[in-house]
């Protein structure tokens, strides 16, 4: 009974005092094996007394339990250490950079553009888009302004020959949708626009995004529901806006949109943003809709302008030397 | 058109603020641009007289002055070398301030005390002009403070007319809309007959009768052209942006800002037989005003004696014709010329006039004689002279009639969205001048005042009420509308698809002009034409672009230059490419382009810099072709002058060629001076967008079988080639090839390359025996070796 009691604390210490699964397992062939202290201990069962027999057995079985438990929790403590250790000498710095691409980014425009297009698709407008060389007929005729018009003179033209044109407007996109479709017509016309003139605040080239909007009762009101909610959802912002008489050929009414703006030093001034109007009665008969039974409105933006409110660029040009300084900003 | 606030109040004064004012107008459609003081702020500055000048007695350039303020006399040196005894200056006492803090206190100059200041128009802030001190006329009273006396306290507003609204080119028609807006009586200046005192009379003949329906002309003697214009006068002209000249030219400019009228005065001596007017013969030559000859073309109208072209009507008079120092006697002319016959013409020979501008967008037909006789009394009272009959041309025929148009109640209501009360809409078409012969519930008759010639359709009426009811005024709404599904097909990817694709690749957008160098357009496609612009904004912007490309490597060369190693863009639009005289056939695709250059990842702690090659750039276009589920697209070596023979391929879709893919040329690199290799892709949009639908295939639940080959080929054989010949007999179980080594170099033949590919193959409905595969291996080895002389290695 003291060998017993001496084997199992001997067996106990050496579990302790492993510090790894190989002296461990010599641990279990040392007391556990076939030919270890404790399963020899059992082969001496026959020496000890028939009545204290079963007592012995179940002392040294619950010995090698005990052995056999220590052993399996030094096992895992290991086990963990190891894995701990391991995973320490995995430690990397995670505030480095990731790896692979680096995003890219839409170019302003297309950024703005994108963002109008979207509030007019959502109201069941189309997109509808059209060539850039264009003929005097669907960029002027058609649009009531026949030549020598001084509203020509307003719009200074690219031209490649008295009868064709670099469209001055997206408006001719419009004509060939009437000339295509009858109302109910949803559509804006978005892209590429050009006229010769080229400052601070002009470039030769711009975009606009154009829409219109023909059909029954189409009324003054619902252009400036559409518009005044449009400028609200576009800047996210309660805008003052104001609606001014105006004039273009291909509209009557016509209208200008103002906003009010703030600057830094907290003055107000109203600051134009969108031109609009009812279709012209003769615009729509050229086309071949029936202007008594239709009526119309048309509306159109200058895209770079919408994008400098928005994002604040104060130089027009920024948007067309493409510097990667500049337009990384817009990622 | 620049106008004096005070002149107009002269004609209406509403009780409302220049603010006011500004703000009203604007809202009626009369969009004001700018509002700027009639002079600078200043105080204390009276007319004073110079009563006597001696030299100062230390300086050369310097007289000292002594000035009288109408009750004392005071001594003022002054340096302007017009300062002499007997004229009426400003004159800035003691105590006065010019502009924010500039005070005038006593002051010793060069030891000589001097008590105020002589004042220049351009220290008043009236004029630029800085030649000395401004001299008053010589009535001017003396001591009078010199903003009463010169009406300075007055606004100059510049309002952007829109070319409909020709009726408000002038004060009286300026009058006549803010009286409307305000509902104020308007008070025009007092016009009467000239008392016509001798029978002298100039023949007038008009040829052009379509283009001059109306030409009015009156010849005064005895004009003193060396009297000086009134002062009132010129700062009226100068307030409306107008310099004085001398009184005929001051005179005819003056009625044409009051009413509107345009006017021209002739020297009768040098008018031969009679005024003709008529169409120019091609090429005859007339000396202009401004000093231009021109040659005149066979579509311009003139105004010309019997033998010779005097002056282009209603654009410009002559150089020769017109009223000179030596002038005694004048043939005035007050004309209706039609806005037809003068559209654009100011404008083919690069002028633009007062007068063009003004019958260009229309004047009122009925003006002429009003106009001839307002000229006529101020001609009298500044000039003097004796007055001639008024001689008048008129055709009838050609003459615009008074527009009669119906408001009917169903169209103002639905294009409003409201209903105006019917006494309100019939005010408003009142005060706007429209005579309003009939009214009932349904509809306005009316017709429109002359000066309202713009007013042609029930539109214009609709547009009139709305405006002076105030557009802020009218109701707004959401339009309801049938809800209509916008089709949203399969068959295209969105274009937002392929940016976002692009942009996820680390390509940034670029947006170029549309129109490029015709230099750098003939560098890269020497065989191509571009179309060019007739009138480009610049010699480098003189061709519409055949490709995006030259713009993306401009763009490029442009970050380089800044310091931007590692560039990669892209840009989608038009190229245009054909005969622009045959417009339906031109083409003008939209296309999509990248490029890029530097290292294959930014700059990093992780990795070597290596750089991008073709085969970074196929993968970003793989990557677009891959969006859509359509046609794979194939490679084929291409043949193009910018792009590097060995490292270019083109794009195909089903057999045609939707782009291009390369290094550009090493050559043109360095012409262009790039620093690295650049890559570029462009490709047909609609190629690139168009898409299948996806169709569901059942996955096999049978294993994969992969064996791989290891081939020698022709070095110039595609590996493209192999796959082909591969897909085409390795039997219908095969699934795919992959490509996972090339090898040319030690070892092998110079002329042959090693590939090795992993073929798989997966049968839908069965495990594939050894015997099936080694079969299918087979046959594709045979096939290679058969077609392409591959051997098996090993």
């Amino acid at each position: 009974m003291e060998n017993l009691n001496q084997i199992l604390a001997d067996a106990l210490t050496a579990v302790a005092a492993s510090d790894n699964e190989a002296s461990l397992d010599e641990i279990r062939v040392q007391y556990l094996g076939k030919k270890g202290a404790l399963t020899a201990l059992l082969k001496q069962l026959g020496n000890v007394a028939p009545e204290d027999r079963p007592k012995f057995g179940q002392m040294v079985n619950e010995a090698k339990e005990q052995v056999q438990a220590k052993m399996n929790e030094r096992k895992t403590a290991l086990a963990a250490a190891a894995l701990n250790a391991k995973l320490a000498n995995e430690t990397i710095d995670v505030t480095l950079s990731g790896k692979g691409q680096e995003i890219g980014g839409l170019h302003p425009v297309t950024r703005t553009m994108e963002r109008i297009e979207t509030f007019f698709r959502g109201i069941g407008f189309d997109v509808a888009s059209g060539p850039e060389i264009e003929d005097d007929y669907h960029n002027f005729e058609a649009l009531n302004i026949p030549a020598h018009h001084p509203a020509r003179a307003m719009q200074d033209t690219f031209y490649f020959n008295p009868n064709t044109v670099l469209r001055t407007h997206t408006s001719p996109v419009q004509v060939r949708t009437m000339e295509n479709n009858q109302p109910p017509i949803r559509i804006i016309c978005p892209g590429r626009v050009y006229r010769s003139d080229s400052d601070q605040t002009h470039t030769p080239m711009f975009h606009q995004v154009e829409g219109l909007l023909i059909d029954e009762n189409i009324s003054f009101a619902d252009l400036k529901g559409i518009l005044q909610q449009f400028l609200n959802v576009f800047f996210e912002d309660d805008l003052k806006v104001r609606f001014r008489p105006s004039y273009f050929p291909f509209t009557e009414p016509s209208i200008e949109v103002d906003i009010m703006r703030t600057n830094s030093k907290g003055e107000e001034s109203w600051l134009e943003v969108l031109g609009c109007g009812m279709v012209h009665p003769k615009v729509l008969e050229m086309s071949g809709i029936d202007s008594e039974k239709y009526t119309g409105f048309a509306f159109g933006m200058g895209v770079e302008r919408f994008a400098m409110l928005r994002y604040k660029v104060d130089d027009l040009r920024m948007f067309f030397e493409n510097d990667l300084r500049f337009l990384t900003q817009f990622k | 058109m620049k106008f004096s606030e005070n002149w107009l109040r002269e004609w209406v004064n509403p009780e409302v603020t220049t603010d006011e004012l500004v703000a009203q107008v604007t809202l009626a459609g009369l969009e004001v641009d700018e509002v700027e003081a009639a002079a600078g702020e200043f105080t204390g500055v009276v007319v004073g007289e110079i009563v006597a000048t001696e030299p100062h007695p230390n300086a050369d350039k310097l007289q000292v002055c002594t000035v009288s303020d109408g009750t004392e006399q005071f001594q003022v040196v002054c340096g302007a070398p017009n300062a002499r005894p007997g004229i009426k200056i400003p004159f800035a006492k003691i105590g006065a301030v010019l502009g924010a803090d500039f005070k005038i206190k006593k002051a010793k100059l060069r030891q000589v005390e001097s008590f105020g200041m002589l004042c220049s128009a351009s220290e008043l802030q009236i004029s630029e002009e800085n030649d000395g001190i401004l001299e008053l006329s010589v009535d001017a009273p003396v001591g009078v403070d010199i903003r009463e006396y010169l009406n300075l306290n007055d606004s100059i507003i510049d309002v952007d007319l829109t070319p409909n609204r020709a009726d408000c080119l002038s004060i009286a028609g300026l009058a006549r809309e803010v009286g409307v807006i305000n509902k104020v009586d308007v008070v025009p200046v007092a016009i009467t007959e000239q008392t016509v005192s001798i029978d002298d009379t100039f023949p007038i003949r008009v040829e052009a009768s379509e283009g001059c329906p109306r030409y009015l002309g009156r010849v005064i003697k005895g004009v003193n052209v060396a009297a000086s214009t009134p002062l009132w006068m010129v700062e009226k002209l100068r307030r409306s942006g107008v310099r004085s000249i001398d009184p005929i030219v001051d005179i005819t400019n003056y009625v044409m800002l009051e009413l509107g009228q345009p006017m021209h005065a002739f020297d009768l001596n040098n008018l031969s037989g009679s005024i003709v007017v008529r169409m120019a013969e091609e090429g005859e030559k007339l000396l202009l005003l401004d000093g231009q000859e021109v040659a005149l073309r066979a579509d311009t109208m003139v105004i010309a004696d019997e033998q010779k072209a005097l002056a282009m009507a209603g654009i410009m008079g002559g150089e020769h014709s017109g009223v000179n120092a030596g002038t005694q006697t004048i043939f005035l002319e007050s004309a209706f010329f039609a806005p037809l016959a003068l559209a654009g013409k100011a404008r083919s020979y690069g002028l633009h006039t007062d007068s063009s501008h003004r019958f260009e967008r229309g004047v009122d037909a009925t003006l002429a004689s009003k106009a001839m006789e307002r000229a006529t009394q101020l001609i009298l009272e500044i000039t003097g002279g004796e007055v001639g009959p008024i001689n008048e041309v008129a055709a009838q025929a050609f003459l615009p009639t008074a527009n009669k148009v119906t408001l009917r109640r169903k169209k103002l209501d639905q294009y409003l969205a409201m209903s105006l009360d019917k006494d309100l809409v019939t005010d408003i078409l009142s005060r706007l001048g429209l005579d309003v012969t009939d009214v009932t519930d349904e509809q306005w008759v009316t017709v429109a005042p002359s000066h309202r010639f713009d007013i042609e359709i029930e539109a214009d009426l609709i547009e009139e009420v709305a405006r002076i009811f105030g557009y802020d005024n009218l109701p707004s709404s959401m339009p309801t509308a049938a809800v209509n599904f916008t089709a949203a097909t399969e068959s295209k990817t969105p274009i937002q698809s392929l940016r976002a694709t692009l942009v996820s690749q680390g390509y940034q957008e670029a947006v170029t002009y549309s129109f490029i160098d015709p230099v750098a357009s003939k560098q890269f496609f020497p065989h191509i034409d571009p179309v060019p612009l007739e009138n480009p904004i610049s010699g480098d912007m003189g061709v519409m672009r055949p490709s995006l490309l030259p713009g993306l490597v401009k763009v490029y060369l442009h970050n380089q230059n800044r310091q931007q190693s590692r560039v990669r863009i892209f840009e989608t639009g038009s190229r245009f490419v054909g005969d622009v005289n045959k417009l339906d056939e031109l083409d003008q695709t939209h296309q999509v382009a990248g490029l890029i250059a530097g290292s294959r990842y930014p700059e990093g702690w992780y990795h070597n810099s290596e750089k991008v090659d073709f085969f970074d750039l196929k993968s970003h276009v793989e990557a677009l072709f891959a969006l859509n589920h359509g046609a794979k697209p194939e490679f084929e070596r291409a043949d193009e002058v910018y792009l590097h023979p060995g490292r270019s391929a083109y794009v195909l879709v089903n057999g045609e060629r939707v782009g291009v893919i390369g290094e550009l040329h090493p050559l043109l690199s360095k012409q262009l001076g790039t620093n690295q290799a650049v890559y570029v892709f462009e490709i047909n949009l609609d190629a690139v967008l168009g898409a299948k639908l996806p169709e569901y295939q059942r996955v096999s639940k049978f294993p994969e079988v992969r064996r791989d080959l290891a081939l020698l080929v022709k070095r110039e054989t595609p590996v493209q080639a192999l796959e082909k010949v591969i897909a085409e007999h390795a039997g219908e179980a095969f699934k795919k090839v992959t490509v996972f080594d090339v090898y040319q170099g030690q070892g092998i033949d110079e002329s042959e390359k090693s590939v090795a590919l992993g073929l798989t193959w997966q049968h839908p409905s069965h495990t594939l025996s050894d015997e099936e595969v080694n079969s299918a291996v087979d046959s594709v080895t045979a096939a290679l070796a058969e077609k392409l002389g591959a051997v098996i290695r090993g």
